[in-house]
Protein backbone atom coordinates (compact mmCIF):
# COMPACT_ATOMS: atom_id res chain seq x y z
CA UNK A 1 0.00 0.00 0.00
CA UNK A 2 0.90 3.51 -1.16
CA UNK A 3 2.51 5.74 2.08
CA UNK A 4 -0.12 8.17 3.59
CA UNK A 5 0.76 11.38 1.42
CA UNK A 6 0.64 9.34 -1.18
CA UNK A 7 -2.85 8.19 -0.66
CA UNK A 8 -3.83 11.67 0.39
CA UNK A 9 -2.79 12.90 -3.39
CA UNK A 10 -4.34 10.15 -4.68
CA UNK A 11 -7.73 11.78 -3.17
CA UNK A 12 -7.47 14.93 -4.20
CA UNK A 13 -6.47 13.33 -7.48
CA UNK A 14 -9.73 11.48 -8.13
CA UNK A 15 -11.66 14.04 -7.30
CA UNK A 16 -10.15 16.60 -9.60
CA UNK A 17 -10.32 13.40 -12.68
CA UNK A 18 -14.22 13.16 -11.85
CA UNK A 19 -15.07 16.71 -12.27
CA UNK A 20 -13.32 16.63 -15.23
CA UNK A 21 -14.86 13.02 -16.48
CA UNK A 22 -18.07 14.21 -16.33
CA UNK A 23 -17.91 17.42 -18.98
CA UNK A 24 -17.89 16.53 -22.83
CA UNK A 25 -15.96 18.71 -24.13
CA UNK A 26 -12.82 18.97 -21.77
CA UNK A 27 -12.62 23.32 -22.35
CA UNK A 28 -16.39 23.34 -20.62
CA UNK A 29 -14.41 21.98 -17.50
CA UNK A 30 -12.60 25.04 -16.96
CA UNK A 31 -15.30 27.77 -17.15
CA UNK A 32 -17.19 25.71 -15.09
CA UNK A 33 -14.60 25.26 -12.61
CA UNK A 34 -13.42 28.87 -12.91
CA UNK A 35 -16.76 29.88 -11.71
CA UNK A 36 -16.34 27.57 -8.60
CA UNK A 37 -12.97 28.98 -7.82
CA UNK A 38 -15.09 32.18 -7.98
CA UNK A 39 -17.85 31.30 -5.31
CA UNK A 40 -15.14 29.35 -3.62
CA UNK A 41 -13.18 32.87 -3.35
CA UNK A 42 -16.53 34.53 -2.25
CA UNK A 43 -17.22 32.00 0.89
CA UNK A 44 -13.61 31.99 2.14
CA UNK A 45 -13.95 35.89 2.74
CA UNK A 46 -17.17 35.45 3.77
CA UNK A 47 -15.38 33.04 6.20
CA UNK A 48 -12.55 35.79 7.38
CA UNK A 49 -15.38 38.10 8.15
CA UNK A 50 -17.34 35.40 10.10
CA UNK A 51 -14.24 34.60 12.17
CA UNK A 52 -13.33 38.34 12.63
CA UNK A 53 -17.13 38.87 14.03
CA UNK A 54 -17.17 35.72 16.44
CA UNK A 55 -13.12 37.06 17.35
CA UNK A 56 -14.36 40.53 18.34
CA UNK A 57 -17.86 39.53 19.89
CA UNK A 58 -15.25 37.35 22.04
CA UNK A 59 -13.06 40.68 22.53
CA UNK A 60 -16.05 42.72 24.04
CA UNK A 61 -17.39 39.62 26.34
CA UNK A 62 -13.48 39.53 28.08
CA UNK A 63 -14.27 43.14 28.41
CA UNK A 64 -17.37 43.15 29.83
CA UNK A 65 -16.08 40.12 32.55
CA UNK A 66 -13.16 42.07 33.09
CA UNK A 67 -15.11 45.09 34.45
CA UNK A 68 -17.10 42.72 36.51
CA UNK A 69 -14.31 41.25 38.01
CA UNK A 70 -12.42 44.69 38.59
CA UNK A 71 -16.11 46.08 40.47
CA UNK A 72 -16.17 42.65 42.91
CA UNK A 73 -12.08 43.26 43.38
CA UNK A 74 -13.17 46.83 44.55
CA UNK A 75 -15.94 45.36 46.58
CA UNK A 76 -13.63 42.88 48.23
CA UNK A 77 -11.50 46.41 49.27
CA UNK A 78 -14.71 48.19 50.76
CA UNK A 79 -15.70 45.37 52.58
CA UNK A 80 -12.52 44.68 53.97
CA UNK A 81 -12.51 48.28 55.34
CA UNK A 82 -15.98 47.80 56.82
CA UNK A 83 -14.16 44.65 59.09
CA UNK A 84 -16.34 42.17 56.95
CA UNK A 85 -14.26 39.76 56.07
CA UNK A 86 -17.07 37.04 54.85
CA UNK A 87 -18.41 39.88 52.20
CA UNK A 88 -14.96 40.07 51.25
CA UNK A 89 -13.78 36.79 50.73
CA UNK A 90 -17.71 36.15 48.29
CA UNK A 91 -16.41 38.82 46.78
CA UNK A 92 -12.94 37.23 45.68
CA UNK A 93 -14.44 33.71 45.08
CA UNK A 94 -16.71 35.00 42.46
CA UNK A 95 -14.02 37.07 41.34
CA UNK A 96 -12.04 34.36 40.91
CA UNK A 97 -14.55 32.36 39.17
CA UNK A 98 -14.84 35.06 36.35
CA UNK A 99 -10.87 34.57 35.70
CA UNK A 100 -11.36 31.34 34.94
CA UNK A 101 -13.82 32.05 32.56
CA UNK A 102 -11.65 34.74 31.15
CA UNK A 103 -8.88 33.15 30.55
CA UNK A 104 -10.55 30.36 28.38
CA UNK A 105 -12.08 33.29 26.66
CA UNK A 106 -8.76 34.11 25.83
CA UNK A 107 -7.70 30.69 24.88
CA UNK A 108 -10.60 30.78 22.52
CA UNK A 109 -9.56 34.04 20.91
CA UNK A 110 -5.84 33.35 20.03
CA UNK A 111 -7.66 29.98 19.02
CA UNK A 112 -10.19 32.21 16.34
CA UNK A 113 -7.26 34.50 15.88
CA UNK A 114 -5.08 31.60 14.20
CA UNK A 115 -8.20 30.55 12.09
CA UNK A 116 -8.56 33.84 10.70
CA UNK A 117 -4.91 34.37 9.87
CA UNK A 118 -5.06 31.11 8.19
CA UNK A 119 -8.35 31.94 6.09
CA UNK A 120 -6.24 35.05 4.86
CA UNK A 121 -3.53 33.81 3.87
CA UNK A 122 -5.45 30.61 2.41
CA UNK A 123 -7.81 33.04 0.53
CA UNK A 124 -4.55 35.12 -0.67
CA UNK A 125 -3.26 31.52 -2.12
CA UNK A 126 -6.37 30.79 -3.63
CA UNK A 127 -6.99 34.37 -5.24
CA UNK A 128 -3.28 34.25 -7.15
CA UNK A 129 -3.97 30.67 -8.22
CA UNK A 130 -7.43 31.58 -9.71
CA UNK A 131 -5.92 34.78 -11.35
CA UNK A 132 -3.13 31.81 -13.22
CA UNK A 133 -5.84 29.80 -13.98
CA UNK A 134 -7.85 32.40 -16.15
CA UNK A 135 -5.05 33.29 -17.94
CA UNK A 136 -4.40 29.50 -18.56
CA UNK A 137 -7.95 28.83 -19.44
CA UNK A 138 -7.99 31.84 -22.12
CA UNK A 139 -5.09 30.61 -23.90
CA UNK A 140 -6.55 26.98 -23.61
CA UNK A 141 -9.59 27.63 -25.55
CA UNK A 142 -8.19 29.93 -28.16
CA UNK A 143 -5.26 27.99 -28.79
CA UNK A 144 -6.62 24.03 -28.47
CA UNK A 145 -9.30 21.78 -29.88
CA UNK A 146 -11.39 19.99 -27.98
CA UNK A 147 -9.09 16.83 -28.32
CA UNK A 148 -6.20 18.78 -27.53
CA UNK A 149 -7.32 20.59 -24.71
CA UNK A 150 -7.76 17.69 -22.57
CA UNK A 151 -4.13 17.10 -22.21
CA UNK A 152 -3.24 20.47 -21.69
CA UNK A 153 -5.66 21.07 -18.84
CA UNK A 154 -4.70 18.26 -16.78
CA UNK A 155 -1.98 19.31 -14.64
CA UNK A 156 -3.88 23.41 -14.21
CA UNK A 157 -6.98 21.67 -13.27
CA UNK A 158 -5.77 18.96 -11.04
CA UNK A 159 -3.41 21.58 -9.53
CA UNK A 160 -6.41 24.10 -9.21
CA UNK A 161 -8.96 21.40 -8.14
CA UNK A 162 -6.47 20.47 -4.85
CA UNK A 163 -6.10 23.74 -3.55
CA UNK A 164 -10.09 24.59 -3.26
CA UNK A 165 -10.18 21.12 -1.92
CA UNK A 166 -7.36 22.02 0.76
CA UNK A 167 -9.44 25.12 1.07
CA UNK A 168 -12.77 23.95 1.18
CA UNK A 169 -11.30 22.08 4.28
CA UNK A 170 -10.17 24.82 5.71
CA UNK A 171 -13.11 26.91 5.65
CA UNK A 172 -15.02 23.75 7.25
CA UNK A 173 -12.78 24.33 9.64
CA UNK A 174 -13.13 27.36 10.41
CA UNK A 175 -16.81 27.30 10.59
CA UNK A 176 -16.84 24.06 12.95
CA UNK A 177 -14.63 26.35 15.21
CA UNK A 178 -16.92 29.47 15.17
CA UNK A 179 -20.18 27.93 15.83
CA UNK A 180 -18.55 26.28 18.96
CA UNK A 181 -17.36 29.76 20.28
CA UNK A 182 -21.07 31.27 19.17
CA UNK A 183 -23.07 28.71 21.02
CA UNK A 184 -20.25 29.59 23.77
CA UNK A 185 -20.92 32.98 23.48
CA UNK A 186 -24.32 32.71 23.54
CA UNK A 187 -24.62 31.25 26.95
CA UNK A 188 -22.00 33.77 28.08
CA UNK A 189 -24.29 36.74 26.70
CA UNK A 190 -27.22 35.10 29.11
CA UNK A 191 -25.62 35.19 31.57
CA UNK A 192 -23.99 38.80 31.65
CA UNK A 193 -27.89 39.85 30.41
CA UNK A 194 -29.38 37.62 33.35
CA UNK A 195 -27.53 39.79 35.71
CA UNK A 196 -25.83 36.24 37.32
CA UNK A 197 -22.58 37.97 36.70
CA UNK A 198 -24.27 41.32 37.58
CA UNK A 199 -24.67 43.61 35.40
CA UNK A 200 -21.49 45.14 33.63
CA UNK A 201 -23.41 48.70 33.31
CA UNK A 202 -23.23 48.98 37.28
CA UNK A 203 -27.20 49.97 36.78
CA UNK A 204 -28.81 47.12 38.81
CA UNK A 205 -27.00 46.22 42.18
CA UNK A 206 -25.88 43.28 43.39
CA UNK A 207 -26.13 41.00 46.42
CA UNK A 208 -22.43 42.31 47.79
CA UNK A 209 -23.28 45.81 46.22
CA UNK A 210 -26.32 46.03 48.53
CA UNK A 211 -24.59 44.81 51.79
CA UNK A 212 -22.40 47.12 51.13
CA UNK A 213 -24.44 49.80 50.50
CA UNK A 214 -26.07 49.02 53.86
CA UNK A 215 -23.64 49.23 55.83
CA UNK A 216 -22.50 52.58 54.93
CA UNK A 217 -25.74 53.82 55.14
CA UNK A 218 -26.26 52.61 58.88
CA UNK A 219 -22.74 54.50 59.32
CA UNK A 220 -24.02 57.68 58.03
CA UNK A 221 -27.15 57.08 60.49
CA UNK A 222 -25.20 56.50 63.37
CA UNK A 223 -23.08 59.26 62.86
CA UNK A 224 -25.88 61.28 62.85
CA UNK A 225 -27.40 60.14 65.64
CA UNK A 226 -24.13 60.56 67.36
CA UNK A 227 -24.02 63.89 66.30
CA UNK A 228 -27.37 64.86 67.46
CA UNK A 229 -26.72 63.64 70.52
CA UNK A 230 -23.88 65.61 71.18
CA UNK A 231 -26.22 68.61 70.04
CA UNK A 232 -28.51 68.04 72.36
CA UNK A 233 -26.32 67.17 75.51
CA UNK A 234 -23.90 70.14 74.46
CA UNK A 235 -21.25 67.97 73.98
CA UNK A 236 -19.08 67.46 71.03
CA UNK A 237 -20.13 64.31 68.87
CA UNK A 238 -18.22 61.19 69.29
CA UNK A 239 -17.42 58.65 66.57
CA UNK A 240 -18.71 56.02 68.66
CA UNK A 241 -21.27 54.11 66.98
CA UNK A 242 -22.19 51.94 69.78
CA UNK A 243 -24.59 54.48 70.71
CA UNK A 244 -25.68 56.73 73.61
CA UNK A 245 -23.39 54.48 76.58
CA UNK A 246 -20.38 55.57 74.99
CA UNK A 247 -21.80 58.82 73.94
CA UNK A 248 -22.83 59.83 76.94
CA UNK A 249 -19.84 58.42 79.10
CA UNK A 250 -16.80 59.69 77.44
CA UNK A 251 -17.28 62.74 74.84
CA UNK A 252 -14.54 64.78 74.83
CA UNK A 253 -12.12 64.42 71.84
CA UNK A 254 -14.08 65.72 68.33
CA UNK A 255 -14.17 63.04 65.96
CA UNK A 256 -12.17 62.82 62.62
CA UNK A 257 -13.39 61.80 59.73
CA UNK A 258 -11.06 58.48 59.75
CA UNK A 259 -12.32 57.19 62.74
CA UNK A 260 -16.29 57.68 61.70
CA UNK A 261 -15.19 55.95 59.08
CA UNK A 262 -14.24 52.88 61.33
CA UNK A 263 -17.09 50.10 61.51
CA UNK A 264 -18.72 50.32 64.83
CA UNK A 265 -20.97 46.43 64.73
CA UNK A 266 -18.02 44.76 63.42
CA UNK A 267 -18.12 41.88 65.80
CA UNK B 1 8.93 16.69 -6.35
CA UNK B 2 5.83 18.88 -4.85
CA UNK B 3 4.55 18.03 -1.83
CA UNK B 4 1.42 20.02 -0.45
CA UNK B 5 0.97 20.78 3.57
CA UNK B 6 -2.74 21.13 3.56
CA UNK B 7 -3.49 24.83 5.10
CA UNK B 8 -0.22 26.01 4.26
CA UNK B 9 0.72 25.70 0.83
CA UNK B 10 2.69 23.67 -1.99
CA UNK B 11 6.69 22.85 -1.42
CA UNK B 12 9.62 21.53 -4.21
CA UNK B 13 11.31 18.74 -1.98
CA UNK B 14 14.64 17.47 -3.62
CA UNK B 15 14.11 13.86 -4.70
CA UNK B 16 17.11 12.53 -2.88
CA UNK B 17 15.02 13.62 0.67
CA UNK B 18 12.07 11.40 -0.67
CA UNK B 19 13.97 8.00 1.32
CA UNK B 20 14.18 10.16 4.10
CA UNK B 21 10.32 11.00 4.02
CA UNK B 22 8.76 7.72 3.42
CA UNK B 23 10.61 6.68 6.32
CA UNK B 24 8.53 9.03 8.43
CA UNK B 25 5.59 8.46 6.32
CA UNK B 26 5.76 4.59 7.42
CA UNK B 27 5.65 5.56 11.08
CA UNK B 28 2.44 7.97 10.02
CA UNK B 29 0.78 5.43 8.31
CA UNK B 30 1.88 2.55 10.83
CA UNK B 31 0.56 4.97 13.81
CA UNK B 32 -2.77 5.66 11.77
CA UNK B 33 -3.11 2.38 11.66
CA UNK B 34 -2.31 1.47 15.35
CA UNK B 35 -4.52 3.70 16.28
CA UNK B 36 -1.64 5.70 17.85
CA UNK B 37 -2.03 9.51 18.33
CA UNK B 38 1.08 9.95 20.15
CA UNK B 39 3.02 8.54 17.06
CA UNK B 40 0.62 10.37 14.52
CA UNK B 41 1.61 13.82 16.22
CA UNK B 42 5.29 12.76 16.34
CA UNK B 43 5.48 11.43 12.90
CA UNK B 44 3.85 14.83 11.28
CA UNK B 45 5.80 16.78 13.11
CA UNK B 46 8.91 15.24 11.77
CA UNK B 47 7.29 15.27 8.52
CA UNK B 48 6.73 19.22 8.21
CA UNK B 49 9.81 19.51 10.26
CA UNK B 50 11.45 18.08 7.44
CA UNK B 51 9.36 19.58 4.56
CA UNK B 52 10.28 22.96 5.40
CA UNK B 53 13.87 22.27 5.97
CA UNK B 54 14.73 21.03 2.80
CA UNK B 55 11.62 22.24 0.88
CA UNK B 56 11.55 25.35 -0.90
CA UNK B 57 7.95 26.58 -0.93
CA UNK B 58 6.38 27.24 -4.63
CA UNK B 59 4.68 30.60 -5.40
CA UNK B 60 0.89 30.90 -4.84
CA UNK B 61 0.24 31.20 -8.65
CA UNK B 62 1.73 27.81 -9.21
CA UNK B 63 -1.09 25.78 -11.05
CA UNK B 64 0.32 22.17 -10.68
CA UNK B 65 -1.00 19.18 -8.81
CA UNK B 66 1.18 17.95 -5.46
CA UNK B 67 2.69 14.28 -5.83
CA UNK B 68 1.98 13.94 -1.96
CA UNK B 69 -0.40 15.70 0.74
CA UNK B 70 0.45 16.66 4.32
CA UNK B 71 -2.30 16.78 6.70
CA UNK B 72 -2.21 19.90 8.58
CA UNK B 73 0.05 20.23 11.51
CA UNK B 74 -2.83 20.77 13.85
CA UNK B 75 -4.57 17.35 12.23
CA UNK B 76 -5.90 15.09 14.82
CA UNK B 77 -5.43 11.52 13.90
CA UNK B 78 -9.17 11.17 13.75
CA UNK B 79 -9.27 14.12 11.74
CA UNK B 80 -6.69 12.08 8.91
CA UNK B 81 -9.09 8.64 9.00
CA UNK B 82 -11.95 10.33 8.00
CA UNK B 83 -9.90 12.33 5.18
CA UNK B 84 -8.56 8.95 3.94
CA UNK B 85 -11.60 6.74 4.34
CA UNK B 86 -14.27 9.01 2.48
CA UNK B 87 -13.69 11.26 -0.61
CA UNK B 88 -17.10 13.45 0.10
CA UNK B 89 -14.95 14.90 3.20
CA UNK B 90 -12.63 17.33 0.67
CA UNK B 91 -15.76 19.76 -0.57
CA UNK B 92 -16.06 21.82 -3.17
Amino acid sequence: MAGLMKRMSLIFKAKANKVMDRAEDPRETLDYSYTKQLELLQKVRRGVADVATSRKRLELQVQQLQQQSDKLDGQARAALAQGREDLAREALTRKSGLQTQISDLQTQHASLQGEEEKLTLASQRLQAKVDAFRTKKETIKATYTAAEAQTKIGEAFSGISEEMGDVGMAIQRAEDKTQTMQARAGAIDELLASGALDDPTGTSKDDIQTELDRLASTNDVELELAKMKGELSGAPATPAIEGASTATKTAPSPATPAEAQQPESSS
Amino acid sequence: MIIRILGEGQFEVAEHTVEALNTIDTQLQAAVEADDEAGFRGALADLHALVREVGERLPDDYLGPSELVLPATDSTLEEVRALLGDEGLIPG
